[in-house]
């Protein structure tokens, strides 16, 4: 995973709640068994006019000319600004694939999906909590000044405004540790194997019936 | 000190490592796998030259991209074919047991776990699929994961989670009859909202939960998820003990009872206290029907479409117009007076045996109605097929004028043939009526099996009690 520095980007208000991950990336292009590619068909259905399968060249279909993310500058937008529950529905992390791949870094939302909440870490996209009222502040500030910027310190866990104001907001630690370094937490975890080993080891004597597979 | 909660004793049970900043390193004792959310997690064990720490705690099926029909010819979609065949040779290569699409066991993952005695209770339980939270049925932790936790569970058998918080929700009283498991489930989350359980596990408690049979709680737990918990629970009873009796992958003799009398100790304590209680009346919860393009979008069917205007929040106000537009409904329309164009009984919410029944039950000796153009059952697997067949179920759907299809995902999800064309409307016994979630510009109206069949035979919704 590559590792999350300080950035300055572009704004895109997404003026809904409960964005599903089906509208964020739909069912037909989880086809793919690939990680990559997803960017073009984020928000497929918002997005064109016409129906989209994989395979298809989208750069052919006609772009949804009322579509946020169609008009310029959102088109560069690395900053996604939304309301509740976002990334709500399924597990699909194609959902963040798409996005990152679209361009996003970060998400904004008073509230996020568990588990789309828990996928972005992992695919080193930054879900931000932050209280509703910030949220809509937030979008008036966005609609009054075309090419809205912030800047995203995720060492001091703060946004910064034009103007020079900041917002802070809350992170994990750990997840915070692995999204700047870099970390793979497989690697981490397994640094850990003979915990792992001896819980099983216990496991198998007080509940032998779910270790059949080893007998 | 306060008791303990099912979902702390189970957590507390499969603690591996503390850290220091209140994540825990959980055991995962059984890993569902299928070929929509696995191909990437399989490629990444590769890259990093890694094996599953526990093969044997692995089980796979395809259910998404199958065909429903004419399985023996294969996938025509080349990308839905090359996907299955994918999972075909992961499995094949890493040594992961599967049920490959012409298995008699294949079926929707969550309806072949419990099935086989994959699912146990007492286990904690992943899949790629944010429905995993099904298996809580059972008193088990189950819940879904993304690509990236499905190969950490694959190469450590384990998962980072941090504890959530617990919510009870408890459905006091008798329901009435025609009402259902789906009917509660969607009337909760009507109640509570989507995002209501965020940040939970939610245990469904109460005596309207014990009463129901250990598929309607499959039904209940499955859509904890559009409640925004990611898991749902049910404690252990001795329906849950007996429907264990004799499976596959659950353990015999004596092994079983002393299994059993572990899994007696899986219900939370009478002192235990959770984070939220949430009560429902169960003698006032009727049919429903949703309306919109999300769960919470749910009213009883002898109501009407909702008025955006009667709605205080904007956000909330402004969300019902748009679904109103993409739904093609006008607000205060009776929901008894909406038309629909093709019925969708299946999915991994209502394609049981129990929920077949039902619908068998209602259709009779019914017709599907004119205006219907397509009225489909897809079983929830082989298994659920064969036992209907022997029970003569498929014929009384034939006969009615449905067809009988292959299980699997079918149009849930339409992501093999079976959709919805742009603008029609579906009474569908899945659990999801997003945007374009049965094809693009599908229009889903979620109901219960009966509600359904009573649907087909109408050609409109109609309330299942009165007829
Ligand atoms: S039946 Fe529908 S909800 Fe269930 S696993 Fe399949 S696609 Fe997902």
């Amino acid at each position: 995973m590559q590792a999350f520095n300080t950035f300055t980007g572009i704004v895109a208000p997404l003026d809904r709640a409960n964005v599903d991950t089906d509208a964020i990336i739909p069912k037909q292009y989880l086809k793919s068994i690939k990680r990559s590619g997803f960017g073009p068909n984020a928000f497929d259905d918002w997005r064109y006019l016409e129906p989209g399968e994989p395979g298809m060249d989208h750069s052919q279909r006609t772009p949804n000319p009322d579509f946020i993310l169609n008009q310029a500058p959102y088109n560069q937008a690395t900053i996604l600004l939304a309301r509740t529950n976002f990334g709500c529905g399924s597990s699909r992390e194609h959902a963040v694939w798409a996005l990152t791949d679209f361009g996003f870094k970060v998400v904004i939302a008073p509230s996020f999906a568990d588990i789309f909440f828990n996928n972005s870490f992992k695919t080193g996209l930054l879900p931000i909590v932050l209280p509703e009222e910030i949220v809509s502040e937030l979008f008036k500030d966005v609609a009054a000044n075309t090419g809205y910027q912030l800047t995203v310190d995720l060492e001091n866990q703060e946004l910064k405004k034009p103007n020079g104001e900041t917002i802070a907001f809350e992170v994990d630690s750990f997840r915070k540790h692995c999204l700047i370094n870099g970390l793979d937490d497989i690697g981490l975890t397994l640094q850990h194997a003979d915990d792992i080993h001896a819980y099983e080891a216990a496991r198998r004597q007080s509940a032998p019936w779910l270790f059949l597979d080893q007998a | 000190m306060a008791g303990k909660t099912l979902f702390d004793k189970i957590f507390d049970a499969h603690v591996v490592r503390q850290q220091d900043d209140g994540t825990a390193l959980l055991y995962i004792d059984r890993h569902l796998v299928h070929e929509v959310t696995s191909p990437q997690a399989f490629e990444g064990l590769r890259l990093a030259h890694r094996k599953p720490w526990r093969v044997g705690a692995m089980l796979a099926v395809p259910d998404h991209n199958v065909p429903t029909t004419n399985r023996l010819r294969g996938i025509d979609d080349l990308v839905s074919r090359e996907q299955v065949e994918t999972l075909d040779r992961n499995c094949a290569e890493f040594g992961v047991q599967e049920f490959a699409m012409n298995d008699k066991r294949q079926g929707i993952v969550h309806v072949i776990g419990p099935e086989e005695g994959f699912t146990l209770p007492g286990t904690t339980i992943v899949c790629g699929d944010s429905h995993t939270s099904t298996h809580g049925a059972f008193g088990a932790l189950a819940f879904g994961i993304g690509t990236s936790e499905v190969e950490h569970v694959m190469a450590t058998q384990t998962l980072l989670q941090k504890r959530a918080k617990t919510m009870q929700i408890r459905v006091d009283g008798e329901l009435g009859a025609g009402v259902t498991a789906k009917d509660v489930v969607l009337a909760i989350i009507g109640k509570i909202g989507t995002a209501g359980g965020t940040g939970y596990a939610v245990e469904f408690a109460g005596s309207a939960i014990e009463s129901l049979s250990v598929e309607g709680r499959m039904s209940v737990c499955n859509m904890a998820i559009e409640g925004g918990a990611r898991a749902g629970m049910v404690a252990v009873d001795e329906k849950t003990i007996e429907y264990f009796r004799g499976r596959p992958f659950a353990p015999q003799g004596a092994l079983f009872e002393q299994a059993a009398a572990y899994w007696r100790t899986l219900k939370s304590d009478a002192d235990a206290v959770f984070d939220k209680v949430v009560v429902l009346d169960a003698a006032a919860i009727e049919p429903q029907v949703s309306w919109g393009t999300s769960p919470e979008m749910v009213v009883p069917v002898t109501a009407r479409v909702p008025d955006p205007v009667n709605e205080p929040d904007p956000v909330k106000a402004d969300g019902m117009r748009k679904a109103l537009v993409y739904m093609g409904l006008t607000a205060n329309t009776p929901i008894e007076q909406i038309a629909i164009d093709k019925v969708f009984i299946g999915s991994c919410t209502n394609a049981r045996i129990e929920d077949l029944r039902a619908a068998a039950a209602v259709v009779g000796a019914g017709k599907v109605a004119a205006n219907v153009k397509l009225a489909m059952v897809v079983p929830g697997s082989g298994l659920v097929r064969e036992q209907a067949e022997h029970e003569g179920l498929d014929k009384i759907f034939l006969n009615a004028g449905f067809e009988w299809r292959e299980p699997g995902c079918s149009m849930c999800l339409a992501m093999n043939a079976d959709r919805l064309e742009p603008g029609e409307r579906c009474a569908s016994t899945s659990n999801r009526n997003f945007e374009g979630r049965q094809g693009q510009g599908g229009r889903t109206h979620l109901v219960s099996p009966a509600m359904a069949a009573a649907a087909a035979i109408a050609g409109h919704f109609v309330d299942v009690r009165y007829i």
